[in-house]
């Protein structure tokens, strides 16, 4: 029994974090159609920013904060530069350039900062709390609370604002948006600054826990991509599920059959529910019109 | 025997139902037009029928063979062809490289003859070729063999999509408004292009909006409202309809119509 | 259809010709190996053009496929006493079968969930192959023994050009040949209307499986050639950038255009030799140019170009 906790805290854990770049993939793409494979390296430089800030003497919160604003500067240079300009280009170029971004980020992070893993002071302290027999640590508690307070702000900004309307009626049909007098570009630059913000603050929780490097972004990136297709892509609740799935998977099929597949998992699984629901979980079946 | 048989046929999308209990029969040598109001069901038949959408309800029996449920490619192989209402043409083929996909059933096809292009590949491709330019002169777009069918103009695809759906030599041939957005010589041509095929003993349904054409050429009209049939028979006995004048002009336009 | 054949062997001479005339400028071992690897890159990106070009379908696990190639040749060989010729044919039809029996299922899939499935494809080849340490290495990789062909070892720099340019020609002529077939009307059709092919009696589930168990061939039998040339493998070879670098050669070359993937090849494996020069910036450049080449020439280099040689054939003209 404390071994189930121990898996399904870590798998909480871990899930809330591919949770959050799920999110941030469904955000973007539901807002532009990109799906960006750049996502992961929010998470680095959230990470890697505040870790280098406090090496510099930096407190915690504001390097924190700081390492947010780097990301979301990021993401919106990446909309602008990137992404705006090859507009109307196929999905698969699209994804190739979101690819460069990716391995560009992640050039400039080898350069700018170092190869070395580094580490961020857990914010309350190294000493695990034991819950019915399992430990946890309380970065945990951290990684887990700062994820629902995302989702929460996610869902009431779509739920309750005209903003967060106009997302969501950008996302069911960008042309009708339009039509209405939404300015979808604004739209899809809040979407890619939001989106980089999330994966920035999913780095700065997760990184006390597994260390980040220049190119830990890469492996996030697939697995979130996997999580946000798994619950279907463009549903947010379906990326948060996604997410959660992953890591519970991934955690107890390291726990109780094998740590060296670990990575395999969230790709085993992405396939064989794929073959099965073509569409994921949550996705909707389209009907085709001829 | 009829040559294509649906019975009841019946799917709804997202709890409406598009097209709702209704059957027919082609036979060989006729046309069989399906007309009807925006929104009535026709081109969601012809999805039922040729395999696109998998019916709910109903039974379709192909030249006395069973088929409810099989996919569009099984169909083709088993004698039905159709063309499509919003134009669904291979853009970066040419003309005749587009008929020649429509010969693909008509072809001895070998994977790996084609990669070594071994010599019954180049003798498949000559006889596939000629047969695809006797269908380009038959819808009169020989001139444009070579053209991208990405660069025609609208009137010339709707005959592309004609030669294309003739090249697998249908028994079934479904024609879903083929002069839609044509001028009148264009239309005139088309006439004169169902006539023919339908002389050769093929069994055309049309779905079509333009009345003349329709009143001058089918043999029986079947005419669905709201997904459900309407009333069917000859043209003379579907234009006086009451029913059908109902629905298509709204209440009060009956005697109106019957005279025009 | 008759300058459509007279362009395929247009490209075919052009590229026998390139083959054959590049050593007489090449001052160096060096820049045979880099040739060389340029004709095994393009080997694999022409197989994906089948795939991605032909009939439209993505994948972004295409070094998994190279991988198994490039593996078989290592593990034959060493563990199992299968001669290296023998082992590259087992490699092919292991990619190919491999390719067969997903392909049904991966590629009744549409666009970004088609995407997924064979990045997780092309991931969970490498995740294999670099945790089954016992036979294929670890991480570190493992050496390849050399070819030996009817006593003929294969070694050199020089030697492995001949031999690869040989085999890029070899699968040059292959893929053209398949264009104005039935086959390939049929890949490109149901590219552009799947609706319509299935219409006209195209098999598409067939098809595309076509189209994937030969690029998985293709691929596997460039990795096959990449290991026996460099004696040494690693997993790095099977992995998702690998994968994605096979793709960018396919678009930055021109998707659809068999000469397109050549290019592209030729772009995606010098530019990074010439970048080796900036060091710590080279993955910083590579990243950048990718994004310039797909911003600024989203058809791709040769499609691009053909349209300007028309535009200024038109201009000379009139």
């Amino acid at each position: 029994m404390p071994e189930f906790l121990q898996f399904l805290f870590s798998g909480l854990t871990v899930g809330a974090v591919y949770a959050m770049v799920a999110l941030g993939f469904t955000l973007i793409y539901n807002a532009s159609d990109v799906v960006n494979f750049a996502q992961g390296e929010f998470v680095m430089i959230g990470g890697m920013v505040t870790a280098f800030l406090g090496y510099a003497g930096v407190p915690l919160p504001l390097a924190a904060l700081l390492a947010i604003a780097v990301a979301i500067v990021v993401g919106l240079l990446l909309h602008a530069l990137a992404i705006e300009p090859a507009r109307g280009a196929s999905a698969v170029t699209l994804i190739i350039i979101t690819i460069g971004a990716s391995i560009f980020l992640r050039g400039a992070a080898q350069v700018i900062f170092d190869k070395q893993a580094h580490k961020i002071p857990a914010f309350s302290g190294d000493a695990p709390i034991t819950f019915m027999g399992a430990a946890i640590l309380p970065q945990s508690l951290w990684v887990l609370g700062g994820a629902v307070v995302t989702f929460v702000a996610i869902f009431l900004f779509m739920d309750r604002t005209l903003l967060g309307k106009a997302v969501l009626a950008t996302a069911s049909n960008r042309l009708a948006a339009q039509l209405v007098g939404i300015n979808t570009r604004t739209v899809m630059a809040l979407s890619f600054g939001a989106s980089a913000a999330i994966g920035a603050l999913a780095g700065i929780l997760i990184t006390p826990i597994t260390l980040t490097s220049y190119d830990a972004g890469i492996l996030l990136a697939l697995k979130g991509f996997a999580a946000a297709m798994l619950g279907g892509m463009g549903n947010p609740l379906g990326a948060v599920l996604g997410g959660i799935l992953l890591g519970l998977f991934e955690q107890f099929s390291a726990g109780y059959v094998s740590s060296s597949y670990k990575d395999a998992v969230a790709f085993i699984t992405i396939l064989l529910v794929l073959f099965v629901m073509p569409s994921g979980l949550l996705g909707r079946r389209a009907v085709e019109r001829v | 025997m009829s040559l294509l048989v649906a019975e009841n046929l019946g799917i709804a999308f997202g709890g409406v139902k598009a097209v709702d209990g209704v059957s027919f029969c082609a036979e060989a040598g006729q046309v069989l037009s399906i007309i009807g109001p925006n929104g009535a069901g026709k081109t969601t038949l012809f999805n039922l029928v040729s395999g696109v959408y998998k019916a709910r309800e109903g039974r379709i029996v192909l030249n006395g063979r069973d088929v409810t449920g099989l996919p569009p490619h099984r169909l083709a192989a088993l004698g039905l062809s159709r063309s499509f209402q919003n134009l669904q043409v291979f853009t970066r083929m040419t003309a005749r490289e587009n008929v020649m996909v429509g010969r693909h059933l008509r072809e001895r096809r070998s994977v790996i003859a084609d990669l070594l292009r071994l010599p019954s590949s180049e003798r498949q491709n000559r006889a596939t070729r000629a047969a695809a330019d006797d269908l380009l002169r038959f819808v009169r777009l020989d001139g444009a063999a070579d053209t991208p069918a990405g660069a025609l103009p609208y009137g010339a695809l709707k005959r592309l999509e004609i030669a294309r759906a003739l090249a697998s030599e249908p028994k079934v041939l479904l024609l879903d408004e083929p002069a839609a957005g044509c001028n009148a010589v264009e239309t005139e041509e088309i006439d004169r292009l169902i006539r023919e095929v339908a002389d050769q003993g093929v069994a055309v349904v049309l779905v079509e909006h333009d009345m003349k054409l329709v009143m001058k050429i089918s043999d029986r009209i079947l005419v669905l409202d709201r997904g459900r049939p309407l009333a069917e028979g000859p043209p003379q006995e579907v234009r006086r309809n009451p029913a059908v004048i109902e629905a298509y002009l709204g209440p009060g336009h009956a005697r109106e119509a019957a005279h025009a | 259809m008759r300058s459509f054949s007279s362009s395929r062997l247009a490209t075919l001479l052009i590229l026998a010709a390139a083959i054959a005339a590049l050593p007489l400028i090449f001052p160096s071992g060096y820049y045979f190996r880099v040739a060389a690897l340029v004709w095994i890159s393009a080997l694999a990106a022409i197989g994906l053009n089948v795939l991605m070009g032909q009939a439209g379908q993505v994948s972004l696990g295409h070094a998994g496929f190279f991988g198994i190639g490039a593996y078989a040749v290592a593990i034959g060989p060493t563990h199992l006493g299968i001669p290296p010729w023998a082992s590259l044919l087992l490699g092919a039809v292991l990619a190919g079968g491999l390719a067969y029996l997903v392909g049904r299922p991966v590629l009744r899939l549409r666009g970004h969930y088609l995407a997924i499935a064979t990045l997780g494809l092309g991931v969970l080849v490498s995740i294999v192959l670099t945790n089954e340490s016992r036979w294929t290495g670890g991480p570190d990789g493992m050496p390849v023994p050399r070819l030996i062909l009817f006593g003929w070892r294969v070694s050199g720099a020089e030697t492995w050009y001949w031999v690869t340019g040989g085999a890029l020609l070899v699968g040059t002529w292959i893929a053209l040949n398949l264009t104005d077939t039935p086959t390939g009307r049929a890949l490109r059709a149901l590219h552009d209307s799947e609706v319509a092919a299935r219409v006209a009696g195209v098999d598409v589930a067939r098809y595309k499986l076509a189209a994937f168990v030969i690029a998985a061939v293709y691929a596997s039998l460039a990795g096959s050639l990449l290991a026996l040339m460099n004696g040494f493998i690693t997993p790095d070879q099977a992995g998702f950038l690998h994968s994605v670098e096979f793709v960018t050669m396919v678009v930055v070359g021109g998707l659809g255009s068999v000469a397109g993937a050549i290019v592209g090849a030729v772009v995606l494996v010098t530019l990074p030799q010439l970048l080796t020069a900036f060091q710590d910036y080279q993955h910083l450049m590579l990243g950048l140019l990718i994004m310039l080449f797909m911003i600024f020439l989203r058809e791709g280099i040769v499609p691009s170009l053909r349209a300007l040689w028309r535009l200024r054939a038109a201009g000379a003209a009139a």
